[in-house]
């Protein structure tokens, strides 16, 4: 006779709440109504961050390899491609095709979009196209290609249609490629576009570098203020609260125009300058329309983000340790490098984060008192969802922008790990 | 049940209203390129329109309203009825088939009987657009600026040694690339034909290169006159109306310089799925009639896109300035103009946008 006792499945088993269903049973089911519950709770904002913000980042990464115009539109010719690869001008079954596309393209008003597509690598495509569609009933029988060369030489060309065998496949890393200032040449060889037409890896880079002497900045002017009202007694730090919030309050386009009233040459600044003497009514400091005035109107306008931070983390730290550096005979200089200082680094990185990353996507400001200099990236980005109405190019770009935060972001938390970060 | 039945009778009535407010009154939104032109067309256009049809009508401006269609009409959600935009636009929209087609025979005859296809200018009818003003890029000055010797001729502009100072230019290659080439000598008959070769596009860069340093770039057409008047360039190019409206209207001592002027067609087009198709259709037909063309040029220096208008165009709204003079088209003011030819730049205007992006951000 051994005693077995009973093991803890056993015992649960038994108990039962008062109305006789097994406590388990009833546990599981209370903690499951609560985690319905809390889902539901969080449940719109959940879907309004799918639906705002990963949904048209999706869309954009999409967009940005996926450009379907031509195949969607020139079905016959895309077909024919893709079975047989360009080695040289096509011969009759290619250009067959092409009228019949064409012929199609006409009725559905799509042969200008099409050639759209293909004249962002080749100009002079759009009116070919156009040209060729208008007079597409005159294709339509046979000999094809002697029609369309005698109709238009430029069909004949090898360069054209390795340009067409690319945009007929939707999915194309070319738009990448053209965000980098590369371009196909006549052979199909990937090569650096003409200088004169280089416009984008020294944007990128100029991107960077700004914004990382606009954080700087932010951060030498924001860490004394930041510091100060930190230590202040409430009812002045109060005050330079107010002061510091303000602005963050003002609408950008309005704190950015009274930059340009401030920097323009006819402007409050240089007017004082003349005033007093120090430069002449001829020449007047050209402070605007050029990377001094970005940076200078984007400074100021990023600074409440640098100082919120570091306000929020400085708050915390007790004054005692730096109390406790100078009593054990600190000078005020070492007790604020090796006390106060690492206890800020939190806050100097999230600031710092935040502002760069702001400042890397900066749009309305640079454009406004940016002139040639002083544009970025965004300006670009805006130029080809706007105007030149290349989306994909833009999608490209900003894809770029966005892996590059990404990366920073990864380098951070390897080098001082993202859970140092403290944004309030 | 009865609260039910309250809701529900609510509802009913409320939706009846709601229907028969719909039908009565309409609303479109007509969308403009803002600024003193925006005025003008709310004076000519819309205040009689809505005064005659009881619609109300929603004014919206953009820098460029031909950049929200694309986008508006690819996402399919239109708001916009009506935009007046430039002729390579209204062109490549139409084909690129984003666009309603306007039947040209549906609008009204001018007063003599002349059907409107006959009685607008050339090219002013395309498959999917109604001209209604014919305007111009033109370079004006401050004139209490300049002392001694004016500025007279394109090439004056690009000459920093003889007139120094800064320069106003629209921040695009389209017009820039063209008054350089005249400025350096180029006729204007051949200037597109220049600028289609490699070397013309480098001597246009090369003599935009010599102001480049001076330049102050604008984006809005109200830019300019408040460039001159900040005195924060001593030059600049501007559509000639926005200058005249400044100069004329609110005195400021502005000259234009018709030489090397370049001519443009502003057009109205419907947006494919426009939600008030019908409406904007009206729209156009009652306000590109003779009459209200002719009204438009009493408020602003562009002139008319119909023949029939021309003899109608009379005084300034101060009642003091005749109008003729001040159009783009006078003959006193065309004798070194280009026309703005809009296939080359449907098929360039990527390329050398791209060329001029380049050449603007490097340093």
């Amino acid at each position: 006779m051994t005693v077995t006792t009973p093991d803890r499945v056993d015992l649960e088993d038994t108990l039962t709440t008062s109305d006789g269903t097994p406590l388990k049973l009833a546990l599981s089911q209370a903690t499951r109504r609560a985690r319905i519950r809390a889902f539901l709770l969080v449940a719109p904002l959940l879907l309004f961050v799918v639906i705002t913000f990963a949904v048209p980042i999706a869309q954009m990464l999409y967009l940005s390899i996926n450009n379907p115009i031509f195949s969607d539109n020139m079905p016959r010719v895309t077909a024919y491609l893709k079975a047989n690869p360009i080695k040289g001008v096509p011969g009759e079954e290619a250009f067959a095709a092409l009228a019949l596309d064409l012929a199609e393209a006409k009725k559905n008003r799509t042969a200008a979009r099409v050639g759209v597509r293909v004249n962002y690598a080749r100009p002079g495509a759009t009116s070919l196209f156009k040209s060729s569609a208008r007079q597409a009933v005159k294709f339509i029988t046979p000999p094809y290609k002697e029609k369309f060369l005698e109709f238009n030489k430029e069909w004949g060309e090898l360069h054209l249609w390795r340009v067409i065998e690319r945009a007929s496949s939707s999915i194309t890393m070319s738009f990448y490629a053209a965000a980098v200032d590369l371009t196909y040449n006549a052979n199909g060889d990937l090569v650096r576009v003409e200088p004169e037409r280089r416009i984008y890896v020294h944007l990128f880079l100029r991107t960077w570098a700004l914004s990382a002497v606009i954080a700087f900045l932010c951060l030498l002017l924001g860490y004394p203020v930041a510091h100060l009202l930190s230590t202040l007694p409430l009812r002045y730090s109060n005050l330079l609260m107010i002061l510091v919030l303000l602005p963050f309050w003002t609408s950008l386009l309005v704190r950015t125009t009274s930059w340009i009233s401030l920097l323009q040459s006819q402007g409050v600044f240089n007017d004082l300058l003349v005033v007093i003497g120090l430069v002449g009514e001829n020449d007047r400091i050209q402070m605007m329309y050029n990377q001094f005035g970005t940076i200078v109107a984007m400074t100021h306008i990023l600074l409440p983000f640098m100082i919120l931070p570091l306000y929020s983390v400085m708050k915390t730290i007790p004054r005692d340790y730096v109390r406790a550096a100078r009593s054990l005979g600190a000078t005020s200089t070492t007790a604020f490098i090796k006390v106060y200082f690492p206890q800020t680094i939190p806050g100097i990185g999230a600031g710092f984060l935040l502002v760069f990353i702001l400042a890397i996507g900066y749009y309305i400001t640079p454009a406004l008192v940016g002139g040639s200099s002083g544009q970025l990236i965004s300006n670009q980005i805006a130029f080809h969802m706007q105007e030149s109405l290349n989306w994909s190019l833009a999608a490209a770009l900003g894809a770029i922008l966005l892996f590059g935060v990404l990366i920073l972001y990864w380098l951070y938390d390897r080098i001082i790990g993202i859970d140092n970060m403290k944004l309030g | 049940m009865s609260k039910y039945k309250l809701m529900a009778s609510t509802f009913l009535v409320a939706s009846i209203s709601l229907g028969a407010y719909s039908v009565s009154a309409g609303e479109i939104t007509v969308m403009s390129w803002g600024g003193a032109y925006t005025k003008s067309q709310v004076e000519a256009y819309h205040k009689p329109w809505m005064a005659k049809t009881g619609h109300k009508l929603k004014s919206v401006d953009a820098p460029n309203p031909s950049a929200p269609i694309k986008a508006q009409v690819i996402a399919k959600n239109v708001s916009i009825d009506v935009a007046d935009v430039e002729y390579s636009d209204a062109v490549r929209f139409c084909d690129e088939g984003l666009l309603e087609p306007i039947d040209a025979k549906m609008l009204p005859a001018a007063p003599d009987g002349t059907p409107a296809t006959k009685d607008f200018i050339n090219g002013a009818l395309t498959d999917c657009a109604v001209a209604n003003i014919v305007w111009s890029t033109i370079f004006a000055y401050d004139s209490s600026k300049f002392s001694g010797s004016k500025p007279t001729t394109i090439a004056d502009f690009f000459d920093t040694k003889k007139f120094p100072g800064k320069r106003g230019l629209r921040k695009g290659a389209k017009a820039n690339l063209e008054m350089a080439l005249m400025a350096d000598g180029v006729p204007s008959g051949d200037v597109y034909k220049t600028l289609g070769t490699a070397d013309g596009v480098k001597r246009a860069f090369a003599k935009l290169d010599q102001i480049k340093k001076d330049v102050v770039w604008w984006d809005a057409g109200a830019q300019p006159p408040q460039l001159l008047a900040d005195g924060e360039v001593a030059m600049t190019t501007a559509y000639n109306g926005r200058i005249f409206g400044a100069a004329i209207g609110e005195g400021k001592p502005f000259s234009i310089v018709w030489d090397g002027q370049i001519l443009d067609l502003d057009l109205f087009v419907i947006p494919k799925g426009a939600p008030n198709k019908d409406l904007a259709m009206d729209f156009i037909k009652f306000s590109t009639d003779t009459k209200r063309l002719a009204d438009q040029a009493k408020y602003i220096s562009y002139g008319p896109a119909r023949k029939s208008s021309s003899a109608l165009v009379g005084m300034y709204q101060d009642g003091k300035t005749m109008m003729g003079p001040h159009m783009p088209t006078a003959p006193a003011n065309m004798k070194n103009a280009l026309l703005n030819n809009f296939t080359f730049w449907a098929d360039h205007s990527s390329e050398l946008n791209e060329r001029f992006n380049a050449w603007i951000t490097a340093n």
